[in-house]
Formats: structure tokens, sequence, C-alpha cells
């Protein structure tokens, strides 16, 4: 991520890039992951909520496959 | 791509899978969940679960997808808005192809530049203020995900002092369609898997009613084939203990608060109304009026637009789709006089609709069976 001036940033978005507004979210730096819609980004992925929820489904996976 | 991938894991996926079969092992009846998210249909239909899930674990769609909630005389209004000199109407491009009472809107599009696509509404913000000889109308469907987006639009156009920027404001509340499904006798819901990126904003909290009025259990998900698994073990297990909550799945994005600063920012703009669903019809506060203080930028408070009333095309069944009482394959159009390139409703247009995602993937009936023993579900996770 760039950021833009007027609350604007550039952003990855695969192989792509797009102009989103940061208006509806409170702090987001270059390397934040950030979920846009429509034009906005909703929110910032909480990368350590992602990593904890793939980190219980293959605890399980191995306890089960044990 | 980075956090998505990995929630598509095969392995993991399989190993959920499993466990959503050992959960369903202790239903004393067969159950039906309800997902209201068009990403979450199209991911079900894509990683073909209805054909894998439980025998006594039905999951069915409902009113999830923005554009096929759009009642028809929107798509009237929006139509007549562009028949009035000096309009020019900007649209999300899905919205291009429903049929109204006289044609679509992607007829105006490509002839006189009377109908533009925007992905963000703030490209309509832009547009007006380059013309100001225009009239610059955008139609604003969508549910609590993009309302806030188009609040920070009217916000830009209010604070720049442009005089030519409306919204035709069409958008819908998620929990108050909840609502009226729960207490609608022809649907029957055990629990319902909500939308993740509109609970982003909303926060979980606003699903408390359907767990403490209901008794029923909601979760959260997020998008991709491991969450929805995930939340269907979760739904599926408090049904068979006959247990109730909201929880979150999607605990990478949604919380219980929710977005604050969005819903702040909509609250600036918005006010409940009372509004009209296709399938659902009317449903009290679920949907968002423009607001006194921003009165000026409600083209139906600017212009007389009239209140048109037009009925589905004949044998279309959106409405049942979308109350989750009728599959896609159930409606007798459907793959015959409406697919994708030749939609007759507009849960075909949509790439979110039901109809398209089942269509799009191949998914005719409720359950494969072949598939489901060749996939084994049924002989793994005994250790739940």
């Amino acid at each position: 991520m760039a950021l833009l001036p007027d609350g604007m940033a550039r952003v990855r978005f695969g192989e792509s890039e797009l102009t989103i507004s940061l208006a509806l979210v409170e702090s987001a730096a270059p390397g934040d992951y950030v979920l846009a819609h429509s034009g906005f980004a909703i929110t910032k992925l909480d990368r350590e909520e992602a990593e904890a929820t793939l980190a219980l489904w293959r605890e399980m996976e191995e306890a089960a496959g044990a | 791509m980075k956090y998505v991938d990995e929630y598509r894991d095969q392995r993991l996926a399989r190993g959920l899978l499993a466990r959503l079969h050992a959960a369903a092992r202790g239903l004393r009846r067969p159950v039906r969940i309800m997902e209201i998210c068009g990403g979450h249909t199209v991911a079900l239909c894509r990683a073909g679960i209805h054909a894998v899930l439980p025998p006594n674990v039905r999951v069915v769609s409902g009113p999830g997808c923005p554009v096929c909630v759009t009642p028809r005389e929107t798509v009237d209004q929006a139509l007549w808005l562009v028949e009035q000199p000096g309009v020019v109407l900007f649209s999300f491009g899905d919205m291009l192809r429903v049929h109204g009472a006289r044609g679509t809107l992607g007829a105006h599009a490509g002839r006189d530049g009377r109908v533009r696509i925007m992905y963000s509404p703030l490209q309509a913000v832009e547009y007006a203020a380059a013309h100001p000889a225009c009239t610059c109308v955008m139609l604003a469907v969508g549910f609590e995900t993009t309302a806030p987006a188009l609040a920070a639009a009217v916000i830009s156009a209010a604070e720049r002092g442009l005089k030519n920027f409306r919204l035709l404001s069409a958008g819908k509340q998620t929990p108050p369609a909840m609502r009226a499904l729960l207490r609608d006798p022809d649907v029957c819901l055990d629990g319902f898997i909500a939308p993740g990126h509109v609970t982003t904003v909303i926060g979980a909290k606003a699903y408390q009613f359907i767990d403490e009025e209901f008794g029923k259990p909601c979760v959260v998900a997020g998008f991709e084939v491991c969450d929805l698994l995930d939340a269907l073990v979760r739904v599926v297990t408090h049904l068979a203990a006959g247990t109730h909550a909201v929880e979150i799945e999607y605990t990478r994005s949604a919380t219980w608060a929710g977005n604050e600063k969005a819903q702040a920012i909509m609250a600036q703009v918005f006010e409940p109304c009372e509004a009209r669903w296709r399938g659902l019809g009317s449903i009290p506060a679920s949907g968002y009026a423009v607001n006194k203080a921003y009165a000026s930028f409600d083209v139906t408070q600017t212009m007389n637009v009239p209140q048109l009333a037009s009925d589905d095309p004949p044998g279309c069944r959106c409405g049942d789709v979308l109350r989750g009482i009728c599959t896609p394959p159930e409606c007798p159009l459907f793959g015959a006089a409406c697919t994708p390139d030749h939609a007759a409703g507009p849960c075909m247009v949509s790439s979110e609709g039901s109809c398209a995602a089942y269509y799009s993937c191949g998914v005719r009936g409720e359950r494969r069976e072949e598939q489901r023993v060749e996939q084994g579900g049924d002989h793994r996770g005994e250790r739940q």
C-alpha cells in the first residue's frame, strides 16, 4: 500500500492495483492488509487472528490424523 | 494471495468436513441453516459443499445478494431518472442487466453515456464536480458493507459544496431481514451463517436478538471454504447440544462492536426506514433513508420520482429463492428460459445471485450421493 493525498491509498490486489479511500478506517499504513469494498477500506485485517485461526485448524487436523 | 489461499487448503477443508459429519451425527432431526451473503453462496457452490453435506444438514441461501433483493420498482425509478433532462446515473455494474418494466439500464449505457458504471461512489462525486451542468444521481444499492461508502461520498460532496450530486437511496440492512425470515412460517430456519463483511461494519452485536429472542445459533463466517465449514461445524454443534449463541469465526476481520468509525459516518447521513425487498416485501427499519441534514442529496426529495409498481416476469421464483424456500434448480425457468446470458430474474443476473452461482458451478440438485461417498466425509473425524 502506498499512501496518496486526501486520505486515499494505492493498494495491491493480487496482480493488479487499486486506488481506495481510507476514510472508513482509523489507521492504515504501508504493509497492512486491508479489506476493500466499493472503493473503500472497511477494515484492517487482524494478522494475529488470521494466523490463530489457521493454527487451530492445523492443530485439529493433526490431532484427527494422528 | 496471502490470507486467501491458506483458507482454501484442501487438507484443512477435509478435516473440517469430517468434523461437520461427526457433529451432525448428534442431531435428533434434520436442520436447515441459512447463509445470507452472495459471497458465501458463491464460495459454497464453487467448492461443491452442497453435495458433500451430511444428509441431515441443509444449507440454503437467503437474501444476501444486493442486486437480487433490490425490488423491480427501484430499477424502474432509475430508468425514469435517466430519461429526465440533464441526469447522469451512476450504478454498480450488475444493476445494469436487471430488467425493469421498460428494459434495462444497460441499454442506455452504451448509447448516450447517461448511465455510467462506478466501482467507487467517489467516482460519481468526481464526475459531479467536473460536470456542474449535469445532475449526477447514484443508484445506491447495497448492504451495510456499501452504505458507509455511500455515506462517505455524500459527506465528500457536501464538503466540496456540490449542488448536483444525489442518491437514489435503496440500500438494505441485513438484521431486520433475518428477523423477518425467522418470523416467516414458510421459511423454518434452525440457524444462521452471518455475512463476514456486513458484520465487519456493524459488529456481531447486531445479531444478539437471534440468540436472545429466537434461541437460535448464528455464526459470522469468512468467505473461504474452510471458514464456511468451520462456521457450519459450530452451528451444528450448537443445534446438536440444544444450545445457541452468537459466535465469530471470521475473527481476522469481524468483531463484536464492528467498525465504529464507519457506523458513525453512516449515522451522519442515513436513518433507518421501512424498505421493500424483492421476495420479502416491506420490512420495517430495513432501509437507508437520507436524513434531514442531507436532504438536498436525496433525489426523491429534489425531484418528483414516481413510485412505480411492476410485476416480476411470469414463472420467475427469485422471491422464493431469496427466502430459501426454493432452490434455484427448482425454478421452472432455471437453466432454460433463464441463464446468466439471458437472465429473467435478478438472482441469475448478479454473479453473487444464488441462481447464477448454482448455474455457473453446475449445482443442479441439493446433493449428489456418489460424490459424498467418494469424499469419504462420513468415515473420519471420530475424535470430535
